[in-house]
């Protein structure tokens, strides 16, 4: 099986357009094979060594590259 | 001298009831005198600029707070609530404002080092103001740097032994009744009940992965004093088996006036002699009481466990010997369809160390859950989308009488071929026996 970072990685990287962020759901489905308790753990694991950055708004976590999808861009003020 | 001018809030002081803008204003005046001399770690003027700032959005009929981004220290990702102020120039003190939760001990006992502790903390590196408790019903420590962030969360866990509690798509902070602590209508050790899971499921406390926020609560007996019923996903509610135990002398003694019902909760005005037809037995909802030769009879198999009876007269009517817990799912889901209470899953189970039966059903709630929700639908909505049949299935269960709330509405039955005796295939030459073709 190849490397979860690089599957993970090279999805979030093909949605960079439309997307910053993601729910748990959109990376466990990545690994269909899996219970989603132990996709659970790669996907921490990932969080852990820095590869992926928990965002919060207090009531639901969502997953993405470290520093992506500030709003302001989104809205053209960068 | 007050830094803003706030003729709006001002306003909400007039009332009789006590107001979080006073409160706010006797600790804003209280760092601006700083008589202790603590060494401030954020901007000493924060509830002066908070006041400000909610003048300002009162004033705007808009909120001024951004919402969402940062979410705990280091390996967390629950805990900490971002908030940041979108007017900073104007209001420096609550630039950053982060709420941080923490994890309340069970039952809410503390000592009064520990909160001093925790205020000592909370003066120093946050804006002085709590929340005592949130909702969910933990420590709730309104408004604080980034730069903190890191430094409280090692107080609290080498100084004071303690822990963030859950924020975002994760388990929350676990909360129980007093329980065997102090109270005889406990059925289980519901603080021990609730501090093992809560040590078991560390990594859903604070690494989020489900498909939104889970909550945990534990009722001792089903009077329910932390209302595990009304909003947890999951509610574990002590009951039992075996009948409940009566003294028919403390009974008379009721009745007799010698002892007061209630625990005597009721005097501070005559309501006249206790009238146990009246405010026992005809209270009843299953009308499962009577009097016969003088003595209080109780047909127990008809007895829901509303708890009154046991209320009214605590010295004659104790909870039964054969003691366990209900475990009941898929309350406050007021997103889609309004506020619910939660369904019973399983009506009796023991609680047992090391709670591995407990855990079972939790972890194949979770599985199912995670799989089948969607993003953001609490398990209740799930429930109410798929069924509660799913549900019990999900957790290898049959059905049984308690889990149904009403004759069913859907005319249509879908038999699963095992559930059929001899599935889809039939002895043809049987049937012929008796039907002709």
């Amino acid at each position: 099986m190849a490397d979860p970072k690089d599957i993970v990685v090279e999805f979030i990287k093909s949605k960079e357009k439309s997307k910053s962020k993601f729910y748990f759901n959109d990376l466990s489905a990545l690994f269909p094979d899996m219970k989603m308790r132990e996709a659970k753990k790669i996907i921490n694991q990932l969080v852990a060594d820095g590869v992926l950055e928990y965002w919060s708004s207090g009531s639901t976590t969502m997953y993405g590259l470290p520093g992506s999808g500030k709003q302001a861009s989104a809205e053209g003020e960068d | 001298m007050a830094k803003h001018a706030t003729p709006l809030l001002d306003q909400l002081e007039s009332g009789p009831w006590p107001s979080f803008v006073a409160d706010i204003k006797e600790e804003a005046e209280r760092r601006r005198k700083n008589e202790k001399n603590v060494e401030y770690q954020i901007p000493s003027d924060v509830c002066d600029d908070l006041l400000g700032i909610l003048e300002l959005s009162y004033k705007d009929g808009t909120t001024h707070w951004k919402h969402g981004g940062i979410v705990g220290v280091f390996g967390y990702g629950g805990g900490v609530i971002g908030r940041y102020c979108d007017q900073p120039q104007m209001f420096p003190g609550v630039a950053h404002f982060h709420t941080i939760r923490v994890a309340q001990p069970a039952g809410m006992y503390y000592t009064s080092d520990f909160l001093r502790q925790l205020c000592d903390i909370w003066d120093m590196r946050g804006s002085g103001l709590t929340n005592m408790h949130g909702a969910t019903g933990d420590i709730v420590l309104l408004g604080t740097t980034t730069p903190q962030l890191e430094e409280i969360f090692f107080e609290l866990t080498h100084n004071m032994n303690n822990d963030l509690g859950g924020s975002g798509s994760n388990l929350r902070t676990p909360a129980s009744c007093l329980g065997e602590s102090r109270c005889e209508w406990a059925c289980y050790d519901a603080q021990e009940l609730c501090y093992q899971l809560t040590m078991e499921y560390q990594d859903e406390l604070h690494r989020p992965a489900f498909p939104y926020k889970f909550k945990f609560k534990f009722d001792g007996c089903p009077n329910g004093c932390v209302a595990s019923i009304a909003r947890s996903d999951m509610s574990f509610i002590g009951t039992w088996k075996d009948d409940i135990r009566i003294d028919q002398e403390a009974v008379a003694a009721y009745i007799g006036g010698e002892l007061k019902p209630n625990g005597g909760a009721h005097s501070g005005k005559d309501w006249g002699a206790f009238d146990i037809q009246k405010e026992v037995i005809d209270l009843c909802p299953t009308e499962c009481m009577w009097i016969e030769d003088g003595k209080l009879k109780i047909n127990n198999r008809e007895c829901t466990r509303c708890m009154h009876c046991l209320n009214v007269m605590p010295r004659a009517l104790r909870i039964g010997n054969d003691r366990g817990l209900s475990i009941l799912v898929g309350a406050k889901a007021p997103i889609l369809d309004g506020a619910q209470m939660g369904s019973l899953l399983v009506p009796f189970i023991k609680v047992e160390e090391p709670y591995d039966e407990i855990k079972e059903i939790i972890e194949a709630i979770w599985e199912w859950w995670m799989e089948e929700g969607k993003n953001r639908e609490r398990l209740g909505e799930l429930i109410k989308r798929q069924g509660l049949a799913k549900a019990i299935s999900a957790i290898g269960a049959t059905p049984v009488p308690q889990h149904v709330m009403e004759p069913r509405h859907n005319p249509y039955i879908f038999w699963k071929e095992e559930d059929v005796p001899g599935g889809w295939q039939r002895e043809i030459a049987e049937y012929r026996k008796h039907h002709q073709r």
